[in-house]
């Protein structure tokens, strides 16, 4: 074990743990019943502070690694340690896709579990957890294989449950056919808020994966102004030269911290205008590779390091169908408070699936990332949480770094039921983290 | 634990019925902190604290009672509000301090070693409880309330300057010591505020309200700063005022 600072993606809350990396079940076991407070860490791509504990022991869980076999139907075991990266490196080749990928490929799958991720495809296809067929996971009252029909009230609430239900070591995915390593992109521009929003309320379903890069920094009549991006793998016979290419390294990087305020109002406008311009008008069909419209954030490793010292947070909600105008809401407030914030990710989403704190709801997600700084975020924040909370929404652990116990109890109403199944497996209240210490998810 | 904008929710209070220390508490009752637990020395005041606290959102409260100025009781202090809290502890708030009479004080042996006790030994032997607890859980901070009256000592305050000097730049290495511990010490220097201790004294340029320095104190948490000045211009005030001739120091602060 090494004693090991420890944070989020995000930067902001670090603190101090025993490291200590488990190579089989049997290790976890161990480990699991010789530690007071314990959490399991992946790749630590988690914006806040769910992946650690301060005083506690965290697993780094990169050494349960192995990939099976993918069968003809696509079905594959996988270590909990394996990167999406990895999966891909390996499957691409084969003609498998990852069924659900986040904006990164640098999440593992323990962690695309324990945070239930989606992508663009939610609309569609769900989340990780809908083509999860079965796991392996370890327990502090022992080790367990959970399935839809296997013990099923505990393998829903480890799909987004954030690790505090156990351990998972391998997980069966089913992975999705593809015949080419590019895929055919609709872009379209849009001049406002309202006008992408019906776009895509009208179209979403005509394409597998969709997703809007809104600019929140423009205020009047333009703000909201989007590109929207909307496509679906290419087939053999949609390009001249069909490959199946895995994705390539990045060769830049972030070499050091950059000074804190770099990403200010003034350069992030810049930022978001010549994103905006650079963006064709209206194109249809054009093949892009799966990296460059998957994993855009992927080619610049440490992109994080941009935010400086005082690192960022990123604030990312759900709100019913209905509830669409709470998206306009929230970025005029944000707009209107000077706040800056990055190009923001909006997105609809399909059926939830029965993950009690899976964090997807049929309607719309919009994710913003926000420097730390302004003196003025943590209560504009503090708003949004109401406007959320007032239109039936919620928010994304996984990004979470800012939220209140009391507020996490009206977003999300079946916590009840998640606890009672964390204290059936869990009953010393070993596993935690300093996320649900901050709101309470520790079942004590 | 603390958020991304470094607002606790288990906090502990040390000399918690002062004014600067109840604007800060309420502030970070209304941000996120649910524990508080203040220490001091009169039972009635920190009743009236903790509830003021509840009243700002708090949901646990407790005190602890202490005298600072004997010593031997820090390290009691500081294990029993640790207890009271049950949890990890966020923030430790050090506002324990003793402004004394200069003229009556400064010829008298006991008065002046009392003035020391409070304002320097009590805080240290504190702090070492403090420091060793924090770095054992591997997160926390430390918020020292010191004084800009430390930054150059006047001969009319030599007394409290000189002792929260004293303990300023402690603190200063204190914090360093903390690397890499998950651990961190912050200072507040807070210029002349407008409280029960400094009541009937004449006000000085940058004189500010308690809850004006509770303001900087959110700011400075969320920032990180090693230094929360306050009002925050004081860092170019005394900035000039520390390499000023002795003569023209006098005769600015003498009056």
């Amino acid at each position: 074990m090494t004693r090991a600072t420890l944070y989020g993606w995000g930067r902001t809350t670090a603190s101090i743990a025993d490291v200590v990396a488990p190579t089989s079940d049997l290790e976890v076991a161990t480990l699991l019943a010789t530690s007071n407070e314990v959490i399991a860490r992946g790749l630590g791509r988690s914006y806040g502070d769910p992946a650690q504990l301060s005083g506690g022991v965290v697993l780094d869980n990169r050494e349960l690694g192995g990939i099976g076999e993918i069968d003809e139907d696509g079905v594959v075991a996988v270590g909990a340690g394996v990167s999406i990266d990895d999966l891909l490196t390996l499957s691409i080749p084969q003609g498998w896709f990852v069924p659900v990928t986040p904006g990164t490929r640098q999440v593992s799958i323990g962690g695309a579990i324990a945070a239930d991720v989606h992508g663009k495809n939610h609309h569609v296809d769900g989340s990780i957890a809908n083509h999860v067929l079965a796991m392996r996971l370890v327990t502090p009252t022992g080790a367990v294989t959970t399935s839809p029909t296997e013990d099923p009230s505990l393998f829903w609430a480890t799909m987004g449950g954030m690790g505090l239900t156990g351990v998972a070591t391998t997980v069966t995915l089913r992975m999705t056919r593809i015949e080419t390593d590019q895929v055919l992109v609709d872009t379209e521009r849009f001049a406002d808020l309202d006008g992408v929003m019906a776009a895509m309320a009208g179209g979403d379903a005509n394409y597998r994966y969709s997703v809007a890069w809104v600019d929140c920094m423009t205020k009047g009549a333009h703000m909201g102004r989007a590109i929207l991006t909307r496509g679906d793998h290419a087939l053999r016979a949609d390009v001249e030269k069909a490959t199946l290419k895995g994705p390539k390294r990045p060769k830049l990087a972030v070499p050091f911290d950059a000074p804190s305020g770099l990403l200010n109002p003034l350069t992030i406008k810049v930022f978001n205008e010549i994103w905006f311009r650079s963006a064709p008008k209206h194109e249809v069909g054009e093949p892009q590779s799966l990296s460059t419209f998957f994993h855009p954030l992927d080619g610049l490793r440490d992109w994080n390091r941009l935010y400086g010292r005082r690192g960022f947070v990123q604030y990312q909600f759900c709100v019913p169908d209905s509830q669409g105008a709470t998206v306009v809401d929230a970025i005029k407030r944000l707009s209107g408070s000077g706040v800056p914030s990055f190009l923001a990710v909006l997105k609809r989403f399909g059926p939830a699936n029965p993950g009690p704190l899976s964090f997807p709801m049929p309607g719309w997600t919009l994710a913003l990332d926000l420097p730390v700084g302004p003196s003025r975020l943590p209560g504009v924040l503090d708003d949004l949480d109401e406007m959320v909370i007032g239109a039936g929404g919620r928010i994304y652990f996984a990004k979470d770094a800012r939220l209140s116990p009391e507020k996490v109890r009206a977003m999300y109403p079946r916590l009840a039921e998640f606890l009672e199944v964390k204290n059936r497996v869990d009953p010393e209240h070993r596993l935690t983290s300093d996320l649900a210490r901050r709101l309470q998810l520790t079942g004590r | 634990m603390e958020n991304a904008f470094g607002q606790p929710q288990n906090v502990v209070v040390l000399g918690g019925s002062s004014d600067i220390a109840r604007a800060i508490t309420r502030r970070l009752c209304a941000a996120r902190a649910h524990t508080v637990v203040l220490a001091g020395r009169n039972r009635d005041l920190l009743d009236a604290a903790a509830l003021e606290a509840r009243e700002h959102g708090a949901t646990k409260t407790d005190i602890v009672l202490f005298d600072a100025e004997d010593p031997s009781n820090a390290l009691r202090t500081v294990s029993e509000a640790f207890a009271k809290v049950g949890e990890q502890v966020d923030l430790v708030v050090i506002a324990v301090g003793l402004l004394g009479d200069q003229s009556a004080d400064e010829d008298d042996a006991a008065a002046s070693a009392r003035v020391a006790t409070v304002n320097f030994t009590w805080p240290v032997a504190a702090l070492a409880e403090i420091r060793r607890r924090l770095v054992l859980q591997g997160s926390g901070r430390i918020l020292v309330i010191t004084s800009v009256s430390g930054i150059r000592v006047r001969r009319t305050m030599y007394l409290y300057g000189g002792t929260k000097a004293g303990l300023d730049r402690m603190c200063d290495g204190l914090a360093d010591s903390l690397e890499g511990t998950g651990v961190t010490l912050q200072l507040l220097r807070a210029g002349v505020v407008r409280t029960k201790m400094t009541a009937g004294r004449a006000e000085p340029p940058f004189t500010t309200g308690p809850d004006e320095v509770a303001k900087n104190v959110m700011r400075g948490l969320e920032n990180g700063d090693r230094v929360i000045w306050s009002p925050p211009v004081l860092r170019y005030v005394f900035a000039v005022l520390r390499i000023l001739p002795k003569k023209v120091f006098r005769r600015i602060t003498d009056r």
